[in-house]
Order: C-alpha cells, then sequence, then structure tokens
C-alpha cells in the first residue's frame, strides 16, 4: 500500500474522529447529553486502558510466555467485579471533593497539601512520558508495516497532531467543570473500532485461516512451546501490579473518576468493562499460534497486521492498523489531558501565582487554559523526546509493566486515604518518597542502563536483589521491595505523626464518604442547623461570647432568642470570628462543612474544635512554662556565677590556712615529741605521746585538706615520664609498709603483666596506690589477709585492680566512698576521711579513672588509666 | 660540736629546734628575719645554715640564691624548712642551691639526723 493511501486515511480518520468530538460538544452545549452520558459511552471510554501495547503486544506477549499476557486483563476485572466498592467510593469523593486528577484527589484528602500534589504528579509523569512514547512507536512501526518509507517524520507528526487534538478538546471549556464530552465521544468511538478490528481479525484467523475453533485448539495443543509454562509468582505479581494500575494510572483515573456524569455508571462498567477486555484478549492466542506457524521470523508483535497482509487481505489490515491507531491515540490524548491537568495544578499554576502574587488580575482562567496547553504540548514533547533518545528499540516492550509498578507507588496512600482515618500527610510523602526511590533504583533506571548492576559495589544496594533477595525475577523483585517499604513508611508515618485540623476534616470526609446523602455542596444548598454552629461556635470562643453573638445576629435580624437564621452575611462574620481563634483555613472548611451538610458528621466537627481549644490551651500553658524556665535559668546561671566565686575563695582559703595551722603544729609536734624522751616522768611522757599522735593526724588532715583542694581547683601542676608499673607499684608497697606493721597482709603480684611502661605523673599515681594498698591495710579484715594486683592491658588503656580478702564495702556505700568523710568504720582507725576522694580527684588529673569493682569477694577497686 | 644558725621568725619552731640541737651537743644561734640575714651568716661564720622559707623582710629562696652567689658562702651546708610542702618550693629550693629540704612539721629525730649527715664531724 503507498506511504500516501496511508496517511490519506489516517488524516481521514483523524479528520472523522474530530467531526465526532466536535459534535458531540455541540451536542453537550445544547444539552442533548443524554445519549453522550450514557452508561455505554462511560464503559467503553475505559477502554483506554487496552493501548497498543495490548492491542499489539499482548500477541507478541503470548507468542513469547503464553497465556501470561492476561494477568494485564485480570487484575482490572478483579478490580472491576471484586472491589467495585472502592470504585464507587473513588467516584462520590471525586465527585464531592470536585477532584480534577490523581493527585489532585492524594493532595486534597492529605489537607490540601501541595507537595503531595507535586510528588503524585512527578511520579505520574515520570510513569507516563516512556509508555507514551511506546505508543508512538507503536504507530510507526505499524506504518513500517506497510510502507517502508519516510519513517522518520512519522513519529513527529503523530505527536503534534496528537497535541493538536488534545489542545482543541481537551481544553475546551472555559468551565471548570472538568468534564471532556467531546473526547470522551471520540474515545468512546476509537474503543469500538479497536475492539471491532482486534474481533475482526480474530474471527479470520479462526474460521479464515485456520478451520474453526476446534482446529485452534489442536494447533495450541500441538505447539507444546515450553516457555509458554505458568509462573505462579509473576502471575500474582503481574495481576496485583495491573489491578492497582487500572485505579492509579492517572488516564485511568480520569476517565474512570473525572469525567464520569453519574454513579450509576458503574453498576454497568462493573460488568461491561471486563466483558470488553474479554473480548480484546478472546482470540490473541489463536492470532500468536497461527502466526508463529505462518510467519516463523516475523515480528509477533506485529501479527495482528501482518497475518492479514500475508494472506492477501488488505482490507482487514487496515481495519487492524486503524485498530491500533485508535489504541495509540486514545491513550495519548487521555494521558495528555490528565497529566496537563496536574502538571498545570500542581506545579506551573502554583509558581505563576508565586511569581505574579501581586499583579494577579481577577481573571485567572485564561492562565489556566494556557498553562495547561503547554502542558499537554510539553507531555507530548517528552514523550517524543523519549521516543527518539531511547532509539524506539526492545527497550521499549517492558515499558508497561514498569510504569505499572511505578504508578502503583501512589496506592497505598489512596486506599489507606480512603479506609484509615490515621494516615497523614506525613506518612504519606514517606510512603511515596520510599515506594518511589525503591522503584526508581531497582526497576526505572536499570531498564535503560542507567545504573550498574552491583550497587556501588554494596552488596545488599543491588537493584535486582536488594537486601541479598537472590533469584526473583527483577520485575516483582522491585514491585515487592518498592510496596512493601511504601505501606511501611506511609503506616509509620502516619502513626508517629499528627493530623492537622484540615487533615482530619478531610480525613473523615473522605473516609465516611458514605455516610451522608450525595447532594450539593455549596452555600446555597442546604440550610444549616443554627443550633450546630452555636454548639461549634462555643467550643472554640467560649461559651458567653458565643452566645452573646448570636444574641447580637438573632436581634439584628428581628427573631427572638438566641438562634439567627444562618444567611450568608451571618455566616461570614461569624467564620471571621472563629479565623480569629482557630486559623483561616479551619475556621472556613468548618463552617463550610456544617452549613454545607457535607461529609462531616457534627460530631467529626466537634472533635476539631475540641482539639483546637486544647491546643490553645496548651500553647498558653506552654508560653507561662517557657517564661517560668527562663527566669529559673537565670536565677540558676546568678547562683551558678556565686558558687563559682566562693569555690575560688574557698581555694584560696584553704591553702592559706593549711599553712597558718602548719606552723603551730610544728611547735607542738616538736615539743610533745621533746616530752616524750627521757626527760619528763613516766605519765607525762605517755600523756605526750598521745598529743603527738593526735597531732601528726592533724596534720595529715591538714595536708590532705590541701591536696584535694589543689586538686579540685585543677591547677595541680603533674610531672609526666615514662615509668614502668612494677617500679610505681614497689614504690607504693614499701611506703605503705608503716600502715599497721603489725598486719601481715599477702600481697599477690603479677610481674609480667607489671612490666608495661606508663606515661604519668609517677609521684600521683604512686599516691593512689599507697591509699588503696594501705586501705587494704587498715581494712581487710580476713583472718589471713591477702591482697591481689591484677594488671592487665586493654587495646586503649590499662586497668590495676587492688582485690583483697576481705568483708568488702556493703552496696549502699559502694556510692558514696569515693566522698569527702565517707569513712564506713566507726572502730576509730586512724584516716583522715579523705583518700579515696584524693584518689578520685588524682586519676581525674592523670585523665584515667577510678571505681569500685562489686562482686568481687572482698573490697576491689580498678584504677584504669589510658594507654 | 658544730656552730648552728637557725633563721626563724617563728619563736616557738625556733626555741623547739634550738633545744634539740643544743641536748645533742651543739652549739645554736637564732636570727629571727629575712632582713640582714646574710650579714649574720657572714658574721656568725656557722658549720650549717637552717633556713625558713618563709621570713619577713626577705625569703629563704632569696637569701639562700645571694649566699651561693658570694665565695666565702658558696659550699656552706644548708638546711631549709617550709610549711609549704610543695613542688613548687622544692624546685626552687634546689634551684637557689640546697643542701636539705624538710617541711615542717619535721620529726626531731629528722632534722637532728640531717644536720648531722650536713656537717663533717
Amino acid at each position: 500500500m503507498p506511504f500516501n493511501l496511508l496517511v490519506l486515511s489516517c488524516v481521514s480518520y483523524v479528520i472523522f474522529l474530530f467531526l465526532v468530538a466536535f459534535i458531540a460538544e455541540r451536542r453537550a452545549a445544547a444539552g442533548k447529553v443524554r445519549w453522550l452520558r450514557s452508561p455505554l459511552v462511560y464503559t467503553l471510554s475505559l477502554s483506554i486502558y487496552c493501548t497498543a501495547w495490548t492491542f499489539y503486544g499482548a500477541v507478541g506477549s503470548a507468542a513469547a510466555s503464553g497465556l501470561e499476557f492476561m494477568t494485564i486483563y485480570m487484575g482490572p476485572t478483579l478490580v472491576f467485579v471484586g472491589w467495585w466498592g472502592l470504585l464507587r467510593k473513588l467516584v462520590r469523593i471525586g465527585r464531592q471533593q470536585r477532584v480534577t486528577s490523581i493527585a489532585d484527589l492524594i493532595s486534597s484528602r492529605y489537607g490540601k497539601s501541595n507537595l503531595l500534589g507535586v510528588a503524585v504528579t512527578l511520579i505520574s509523569v515520570v510513569a507516563a512520558t516512556p509508555y507514551i512514547a511506546l505508543q508512538l512507536q507503536s504507530v510507526v512501526l505499524s506504518f513500517g508495516v506497510f510502507a517502508s518509507e519516510d519513517r522518520e517524520g512519522t513519529a513527529l507528526w503523530v505527536a503534534i497532531g496528537l497535541a493538536l487534538f488534545t489542545v482543541l478538546f481537551g481544553t475546551r471549556n472555559l468551565d471548570a467543570n472538568e468534564r471532556h464530552t467531546g473526547v470522551v465521544t471520540a474515545i468512546a468511538v476509537e474503543a469500538v473500532v479497536k475492539l471491532v478490528a482486534a474481533l475482526a481479525v480474530g474471527v479470520f484467523v479462526v474460521w479464515g485461516i485456520a478451520g474453526g475453533p476446534a482446529d485452534i485448539l489442536g494447533r495450541i495443543q500441538a505447539a507444546d512451546r515450553p516457555e509458554w509454562a505458568l509462573e505462579p509468582a509473576r502471575w500474582a505479581g503481574l495481576t496485583f501490579a495491573s489491578a492497582a494500575a487500572v485505579i492509579c494510572l492517572p488516564r485511568m483515573f480520569q476517565v474512570l473518576v473525572v469525567e464520569n456524569s453519574d454513579e450509576k455508571h458503574l453498576a454497568t462498567a462493573g460488568w461491561a468493562f471486563p466483558l470488553y477486555l474479554l473480548g480484546m484478549s478472546v482470540f490473541v492466542i489463536p492470532i500468536a499460534v497461527v502466526g508463529l506457524e505462518m510467519l516463523p521470523d516475523g515480528n509477533p508483535d506485529l501479527f495482528v497486521l501482518t497475518i492479514p497482509l500475508e494472506a492477501g487481505r488488505g482490507d482487514l489490515a487496515m481495519l487492524a492498523f486503524l485498530g491500533g491507531f485508535s489504541s495509540a491515540t486514545s491513550m495519548v490524548i487521555v494521558a495528555a489531558i490528565a497529566l496537563a491537568t496536574m502538571l498545570s495544578n500542581h506545579i506551573v499554576m502554583p509558581i505563576w501565582l508565586g511569581l505574579m502574587r501581586p499583579a494577579v488580575s481577577g481573571d485567572v482562567r485564561r492562565v489556566v487554559l494556557l498553562s495547561r496547553r503547554l502542558s499537554i504540548a510539553g507531555v507530548l514533547a517528552l514523550g517524543y523526546a523519549y521516543f527518539r533518545l531511547s532509539g524506539g528499540g526492545a527497550a521499549l516492550a517492558s515499558i508497561g509493566l514498569i510504569s505499572f509498578v511505578g504508578v502503583a507507588q501512589v496506592l497505598p496512600a489512596l486506599v489507606g486515604g480512603l479506609f484509615w482515618r490515621g494516615a497523614t500527610r506525613i506518612g504519606a510523602a514517606m510512603g511515596l518518597a520510599l515506594g518511589t526511590a525503591v522503584w526508581i533504583y531497582t526497576l526505572f533506571l536499570p531498564s535503560f542502563g542507567a545504573i550498574s548492576p552491583d550497587g556501588f559495589g554494596i552488596d545488599w544496594l543491588r537493584p535486582h536483589a536488594l537486601f541479598g533477595t537472590e533469584g526473583m525475577d527483577p520485575l516483582l523483585h522491585a514491585l515487592f521491595w518498592s510496596l512493601l517499604l511504601n505501606i511501611a513508611g506511609f503506616c509509620v508515618g502516619s502513626i508517629l505523626s499528627f493530623p492537622s485540623p484540615m487533615e482530619r476534616l478531610q480525613g473523615a470526609a473522605f473516609v465516611g464518604v458514605f455516610d451522608t446523602a450525595p447532594g450539593p455542596s455549596g452555600w446555597s444548598g442546604g440550610a444549616p442547623e443554627a443550633e450546630d454552629l452555636l454548639v461549634m461556635a462555643q467550643r472554640i470562643l467560649g461559651e458567653e461570647t458565643a452566645l452573646t453573638l448570636f444574641l447580637t445576629e438573632a436581634r439584628a435580624q428581628g427573631r427572638a432568642g438566641y438562634l439567627p437564621d444562618p444567611t450568608p452575611a451571618f455566616l461570614e462574620r461569624l467564620e471571621r470570628r472563629l479565623a480569629g481563634a482557630v486559623g483561616a483555613a479551619t475556621a472556613h472548611a468548618m463552617i463550610f462543612q456544617v452549613a454545607g451538610r457535607a461529609a462531616v458528621t457534627v460530631a467529626d466537627l466537634m472533635a476539631v474544635a475540641d482539639e483546637a481549644a486544647q491546643i490553645m490551651e496548651y500553647s498558653a500553658r506552654l508560653e507561662s512554662q517557657r517564661q517560668e524556665l527562663t527566669r529559673t535559668a537565670a536565677a540558676l546561671r546568678d547562683a551558678n556565677a556565686k558558687l563559682t566565686r566562693l569555690a575560688e575563695q574557698k581555694d584560696a582559703f584553704l591553702g592559706q590556712i593549711s599553712h597558718e595551722l602548719r606552723t603551730p603544729m610544728t611547735s607542738i609536734l616538736a615539743f610533745s615529741e621533746i616530752l616524750m624522751g627521757d626527760v619528763a616522768p613516766e605519765d607525762a611522757r605517755r600523756q605526750a605521746g598521745i598529743i603527738h599522735a593526735e597531732a601528726i593526724r592533724l596534720t595529715r588532715l591538714l595536708d590532705d585538706l590541701l591536696d584535694l583542694s589543689v586538686l579540685e581547683s585543677g591547677q595541680v601542676q603533674l610531672h609526666i615520664s615514662d615509668v614502668r608499673l612494677r617500679a610505681v607499684l614497689d614504690r607504693a608497697l614499701a611506703a605503705a609498709e608503716h600502715v599497721r606493721p603489725r598486719h601481715d597482709l599477702t600481697v599477690f603480684r603479677d610481674s609480667g603483666a607489671e612490666a608495661l611502661v606508663l606515661r604519668t605523673d609517677p609521684d600521683r599515681l604512686a599516691q593512689v596506690f599507697i591509699n588503696l594498698i594501705a586501705n587494704a591495710r587498715k581494712y581487710c579484715d580476713a583472718a589471713e589477709p591477702q591482697l591481689r594486683i591484677v594488671v592487665r592491658a586493654q587495646d586503649a588503656g590499662v586497668t590495676v585492680d587492688f582485690i583483697d580478702n576481705g568483708r568488702g564495702i556493703p552496696r549502699p556505700a559502694q556510692a558514696t566512698i569515693f566522698e569527702k568523710f565517707a569513712r564506713l568504720d566507726e572502730s576509730g582507725q586512724a584516716g583522715t576521711g579523705l583518700g579515696l576522694a584524693i584518689c578520685r580527684e588524682v586519676m581525674a588529673n592523670l585523665g584515667g579513672t577510678i571505681a569500685y569493682l562489686p562482686g568481687q569477694g572482698g573490697a576491689a577497686f580498678r584504677v584504669w588509666l589510658p594507654l | 660540736m658544730g656552730h648552728v644558725l637557725l633563721i626563724e621568725d617563728e619563736p616557738n619552731i625556733a626555741e623547739a629546734i634550738r633545744f634539740i640541737l643544743s641536748r645533742d651537743g651543739w652549739h645554736v644561734t637564732i636570727y629571727p628575719e629575712g632582713a640582714g640575714a646574710l650579714e649574720a651568716v657572714r658574721c656568725v661564720a656557722p658549720d650549717i645554715v637552717i633556713l625558713d622559707a618563709m621570713l619577713p623582710g626577705q625569703s629563704g629562696f632569696d637569701i639562700l640564691t645571694r649566699m651561693r652567689a658570694d665565695p666565702d658562702m658558696a659550699d656552706l651546708p644548708v638546711l631549709m624548712l617550709t610549711a609549704r610542702g610543695q613542688h613548687r618550693d622544692r624546685e626552687a629550693a634546689e634551684k637557689a642551691g640546697v643542701s636539705r629540704f624538710m617541711t615542717k612539721p619535721f620529726s626531731n629525730a629528722e632534722i637532728l639526723e640531717q644536720v648531722r649527715l650536713l656537717v663533717p664531724q
């Protein structure tokens, strides 16, 4: 067939579609919509689910892997038959909340968060762009079957033509109403062409080429291809992915929810759409089997075209070509409308409004239309660019399923938002972010080799074996991990975060959408109950204020009692008053919901009002607590400065007093020692001995106090040198000899470990050791006192344990023994009560620690020094 | 026995040291302040000086430094006493050229032993 004739028939077909759309728009404008908005047209419009990918690709897929292509039809069938309730809820919410896209739905559910809208928009665009490229490719390929000339320009012209059509009929309405009667009607016509073409080729193959159904069944049996074996895991996964896609694909959402004009149409679609899918798929296997026999070297993706051509039926091939063309164009048109709406509403318009804020005029509608038209052109340009850049090769073949898994990331936030009031914006954002990141990493980037399969050398990061899950089908692997993390993020985020009042309102409106009858939700629609308004106002403004407000209003209206008529003027005044207390958005939402009798029950509003009051009370309390804390902090700062000053004075004082006391002590000691000599009588000598002993004890106490004050002030001078631990211990043991010398303390040492060389102040360390050994000599009450000195070098330091075999230190006292004057013994042992306090300070100055080591049998201390 | 010059401003401590040393047969001269201490050493020409570190007028460290600078007194044994037994004092004394350093309070036997050691009999 000459190329020009092909182009001519295409152009004629497109002009025909233009006419259909145009006439439908005219009839709709004239109010004659009965037939145009019938359940049949609605059901047929849903057929954009069957793109060129399914029209041509199903046969190719069947040729390669048998019945697996059926999963793509089973998912939607299960949803439409089995989870019809979800669709009904979606449609009801879509109408009630005037939702314009799936991004809008998610954004609206989670407190009108534009961030979520942007996120869903971006996911959708990323997932849909390769898909649109795939449609362009299919058109180019099918052109190629008929004519080999000039394949280069085809895709570009198709893209431009589609952009033109979509702009003309997709953005015709200046009305805020998002329904596109013309487009939907044209698509319904295309759906018929698709189905007729698929059935016609199928009938021809079964009865024209083969000898009827029995013959085909025989051929299927004879084909006996091992690669056609069923893989249950892949079946389940693909069915699930396509079920998710039929809800979450932006274009499906567009026809299913946005373009829906009557909820009842769903009832028809519930059985008719699965039937349509059955019609599209029933002849797929026969065509594949006959094609593989007739054209063993042919591209199975194009059997729908090549079999009629081979059999000399050019007319039938032409019909099949138009069927494929319809599949591609209808998908691209609706996808472009849906994506353009999202792009325009969530990205272009917010930016434009942000930039033009001071200059926004009354009529933004022209800007909306312009931005939407530009977005449509942009979406198609993206698709075309992707087609050119990817080279249109086999890389596109698996794009359909990759796309499905991508849009399935919206599912948890969507379904969760419809059935779980506790779902929050944070949770939705977390789930979306996690799931999308995993999808991009494990499926999207690897699909065109943009990422290396070894996961940056980290084993559990390999894109096809995340967390070490080897051997899974890459698609199932990505589906499993992305949705698992998505759902986990969604649940955890929702549970851990607290929803704003707006989120609560919207959550209640979405989850409880069936709790109230559907109806118009404008100011003019319902008569709000003044009493409800009063109850709500009381919760927010306080009883007296609210009553006074209502009484004044009622008097002004000339009514007796407290309840005025809910006139728009009154509602406006009330809203302003409430806004002062709870913020404008919440106030508006509250009044709107009560006055509009929308989905939220009064009980829900009361909950919000209570919450707001609690939050206000709580924040007032917080403020007063904050002030109190500030005052306390200032007082503490003063006290601390005073203490610091006192500590400095104390240090100086102790130093001075130690010196002043030492001088008289020197005389007392000297003279008492003289008197202890033989110059005096026996009694006097003994008493002078007591004076002498006590004077020595007093002097030691003075020494310790002075030492401690120097150590605590941090002004101690250390004399650091390299010293063998053994030498320090030897010195300490020798120095401790004079303590209760009549006691025989057996000391066990570990000379091997003691060979260690330390860099420390030997005198100070010896001081600590002397203290510990002296304590053992003094307090170890075993019949045969023993002291074990255990040295252990660790990686960063050395521990020296001093363990005796006495009674040890009772648990309650262990906490305080390092405090000053925390002496245990009541037995009148000589000691100042400062020894361990000094040890602790010395060790702190040496950069080490000393601690009591419980559970060693006797008293045990561990000295630790860094190496 | 030799001659001890005791430079000490605390009369009680001076009396105690004098008693201990005298009983052992030493001749003890007491000089009670820092000022003029150097002249006192030169006049008395003792065998040993016992020097308190904290003295009114001039510190024991200064006196010792000057003594060591004077060829006549450079080799004279000096036993220094201080009520602050800290490292800083000990180092200052050693730097100034002290023969022996003792902290107050001391034991009588100890001071006697040190004097005996420092003065060759």
